[in-house]
């Protein structure tokens, strides 16, 4: 063990993190010792004890079946686009387009991933109406602006001499990009975009609370009620959801891994 | 097609005076090596001479006209016509072999039947038969990262050979094989151009294979040329000077010592009537 | 070395076709369910309702809304959403470090030797991990919108959810940061009959505390993002009062606070990224 200097950096940060906390609480002043005791905690007890049993009745359980495959859906579709639309960007983003369009893309890139998915939700479903449509649109903006960037940087640690080597041989920019350059950067796309859909899961799940469809706004919609023990049920379907995509996704990324072109 | 520089100067960036002033011209059909020790400009002036690297200073002809004027589809038809052995070959390395060969034809085919070509190859039995003369025609449809150097340096060449090309460019392409596979991959090369009567300019750096197979002899040092003869007029002391700065043995493939052909004074003409 | 016998033989067949088309095809048979559950239509983004719609919300972003009494409103809710944050990452640490010291096995006396209630290590390292396993897989904005129900609209909700939910993060990272440091100094602590809370302060945790706050400043990061987004259902901050603007179609006060929105995230990444040099 190193007995040397004392390290004080970690304790100043955290002296200044509690100094901050108390700040915070202060400023927030909220009653927590109120709230977490007394008949508010009594209410909350009530509240908690509410969701068991989880509803398993045959008609709510098809609901939330049809719940989980649509969420399942909008994350699959919604990361389908951003993974095509990531790819159209990456281009320009990595200078294939020229210079000018290069800080252009990757401003457009940093907005679309900037912005949260449930504030792209709440934007598409102005755009598209309620419904799993908006909730697809959301995820695959912002997710477009992940992948891009992801997309574009390996684009740019990508070899160049495969793509120059046909266009030295009188091959067009394209058909050079398509032989020369996409079966390096495309197993390494794929992987990110797997990756991606795992995150994407969870997220399409919640999208819903701002009415872009699946489990989130039945959830949303049961909590209203307070009928918890509906909640209960959908809750666990988003865990049982989540998953079975973190294993698809790992089996895939696998499967894919093995194959080439 | 032929080719022609004059007072041709490249540098590079950083500086790097790559060609010194080379003058070359190569007719038709002509084949013709270059060799020297690392870092004479082989590479560069193989790359100036495919309209792939744009000269410093100098003129370039190909066919008599300066492929950098030119406007850009004449341009690209002219890169199609020009097959380049790069000295490491440009493959992906998840491409199967079909797929990197048939790719030689780009030029010719286009985007939509390029894009049609990478559903389902577009002409198997040419990218096999190309494979074949390079004796790798049973690995057709493996990918290129299952294969060692020297079999990709041998794909390289069959993805030219399927190019029909009226210029071949090779850069050290057998530099990674033994020397059997070496001389029939350059034979290979030459008996393409011999058959199809088409230039073919190389770079070599094992001094036999560059005496057994080619007429015409550059020896390239620090971007100049130092001699350009038949074999027959290269002489030992001409190789070592010309290495010298490298080593003092001249390279070979199978790095055994040298054996210059016989170089007997041409006997005295004998009289027809004996 | 011979070339005409190959070249005479008919093409072969590419092997990979088969295979290729099974993968369209199921790519297809996944996709095309997918699309339909999905409603994907992109026809009813040029449907001429949510076009007005979209167009006239669109056109109120500009200009922002820079007016004395609404920038003080955004300040404010953008101070809520730090101390949310704060206040919230405070409290996960509260819970998640012991829950992380329980699960610890390096603190096991039962594994140096023989040991009073030996059994209840074990059974009280199940339990947790499944609960630190549900902490953080319902996801944050749910447990917002149950505290929301909870205890009504407002921070405290949000202070709530950030609190269990990061707490099963951290409380697993935490661990694996105990976990992956050298055991030694501890055990030898423990086996020399030193207490538990002694093997802990002077055999782990010195080394550990770096690790342990750089982690906690990025999750600090996180949990000011987190906070604007919770603040969609309802949890204070600034994500309340743009969810509000949002539903009054007020484009311009939603272009201010996504300014501000982006402006925090800024701050927050930097000051985090500071801190964790200097942590390194």
């Amino acid at each position: 063990m190193n007995r040397g200097a004392f390290v004080w950096t970690p304790w100043a940060v955290i002296g200044g993190f509690l100094v901050a906390a108390a700040a915070s609480f202060a400023y927030l002043g909220v009653d927590f010792i109120g709230l977490l005791s007394g008949e508010s905690a009594r209410q909350m007890a009530a509240f908690a004890a509410g969701f068991y049993p989880p509803d398993t009745t045959p008609e709510f359980l098809a609901r939330a079946t049809r719940g989980a495959a649509e969420t399942l859906a909008i994350s699959a579709v919604g990361t389908l686009l951003a993974a095509l639309m990531g790819t159209v960007l990456a281009l320009p983003a990595a200078g294939r387009w020229g210079v000018a369009l290069k800080p252009l893309a990757r401003f457009a890139l940093n907005v679309l991933r900037a912005i949260p998915e449930l504030v792209w939700a709440v934007f598409m479903v102005l755009a598209a109406g309620l419904g799993p449509f908006a909730g697809s649109l959301a995820l695959a903006l912002h997710t477009s602006g992940v992948l891009g960037r992801l997309f574009a940087e390996t684009l740019e640690n990508s070899p160049r001499e495969p793509m120059q080597a046909l266009r030295d041989a009188g091959s067009g920019a394209t058909a050079a990009f398509l032989y020369g350059t996409l079966p390096v950067v495309l197993p390494q796309y794929v992987s990110y975009a797997l990756y991606r859909w795992e995150y994407n899961i969870r997220m399409a799940a919640v999208l819903g609370f701002v009415g872009a469809g699946g489990l989130g706004q039945m959830l949303y919609v049961s909590l209203s009620v307070f009928k918890t023990h509906e909640a209960s049920t959908l809750i666990l379907a988003m865990i049982a959801i989540v998953a079975v995509v973190d294993v698809l996704s790992a089996w895939l990324r696998r499967f894919l891994g093995r194959s080439g072109a | 097609m032929n080719v022609a520089i004059d007072d041709l100067q490249l540098v590079l960036p950083g500086d790097h005076r790559a060609l010194a002033g080379v003058t070359l011209a190569v007719a038709r059909g002509e084949r013709v090596v270059v060799i020297g020790p690392s870092g004479a400009g082989k590479t560069s002036l193989l790359r100036v001479l495919g309209a792939a690297l744009r000269p410093t200073s100098g003129s370039l002809a190909v066919d008599g006209a300066d492929p950098w004027s030119l406007p850009r589809g004449a341009l690209r038809r002219l890169r199609s016509s020009i097959g380049t052995v790069h000295q490491a070959p440009p493959l992906p390395p998840r491409q199967r072999l079909v797929t990197a060969v048939l790719a030689g034809r780009l030029g010719e085919w286009g985007l939509w039947k390029g894009l049609g070509s990478l559903a389902y190859p577009a002409d198997i039995a040419g990218a096999r038969g190309a494979l074949a003369r390079l004796d790798l025609a049973e690995r057709l449809f493996d990918r290129c990262d299952r294969l060692s150097g020297g079999q990709l340096q041998r794909v390289a060449v069959a993805r030219v050979l399927y190019q029909r090309p009226e210029l071949i460019l090779a850069d050290e392409p057998v530099s990674s094989l033994d020397p059997q596979l070496a001389d029939h991959t350059v034979g290979e090369l030459h008996r393409e151009a011999q058959a199809r009567g088409i230039t073919l300019v190389a770079s070599l750096h094992a001094v036999d294979l560059a005496l057994r197979w080619f007429p015409r002899i550059v020896g390239l040092r620090e971007g100049a040329v130092v001699f350009d003869a038949p074999p027959v007029r290269v002489s030992d002391q001409m190789l070592r000077e010309l290495y010298a700065a490298e080593s003092p043995v001249i390279p070979t493939q199978g790095n055994q010592p040298l054996e210059l052909p016989e170089r007997k004074p041409r006997a005295a003409a004998q009289p027809l009537c004996r | 070395m011979s070339a005409t016998p190959a070249a005479a033989l008919p093409a072969p067949r590419d092997p990979a076709l088969w295979p290729r088309l099974g993968l369209a095809i199921a790519l297809a048979v996944a996709l095309w369910p997918a699309l339909e559950i999905a409603e994907f239509d992109p026809a009813t983004l040029f449907d001429p309702k949510n076009v007005e719609t979209m167009g006239r919300f669109l056109g109120t972003f500009f200009p922002m809304a820079l007016g004395a009494d609404f920038l003080a409103l955004v300040g404010q809710s953008a101070l809520e959403t730090v101390a949310l944050a704060t206040a919230g990452i405070a409290l996960a640490i509260a819970i998640g470090f012991p829950l992380a010291m329980a699960v610890s096995e390096s603190l096991s006396v039962a594994r140096v030797g023989p040991a009073r209630r030996a059994w209840l290590g074990p059974v009280l390292r199940g339990p947790v991990r499944v609960l630190l396993i549900l902490m953080r897989s319902i996801p944050e904005i749910v447990w917002a919108l149950l505290f929301v129900r909870a205890v009504g609209l407002g921070p405290a909700a949000g202070v709530l959810a950030i609190a269990i939910n990061y707490a099963g993060m951290l409380g697993k990272v935490y661990f694996e940061i105990f976990e992956a440091g050298d055991t030694r100094p501890a055990r030898a602590i423990l086996e020399a009959g030193g207490g538990r809370v002694n093997a802990f302060l002077y055999g782990i945790l010195p080394v550990a505390v770096p690790e342990l706050v750089s982690y906690s400043v990025y999750r600090w990061e996180c949990a000011i993002r987190a906070s604007v987004v919770m603040g969609f259902v309802g949890a204070g901050g600034l994500g309340q009062q743009m969810e509000l603007s949002m539903r009054m179609l007020a484009g311009g006060e939603v272009s201010t606070m996504l300014v501000a929105f982006l402006l925090l995230v800024l701050l927050a990444d930097t000051v985090s990224a500071a801190l964790r040099r200097l942590l390194v």
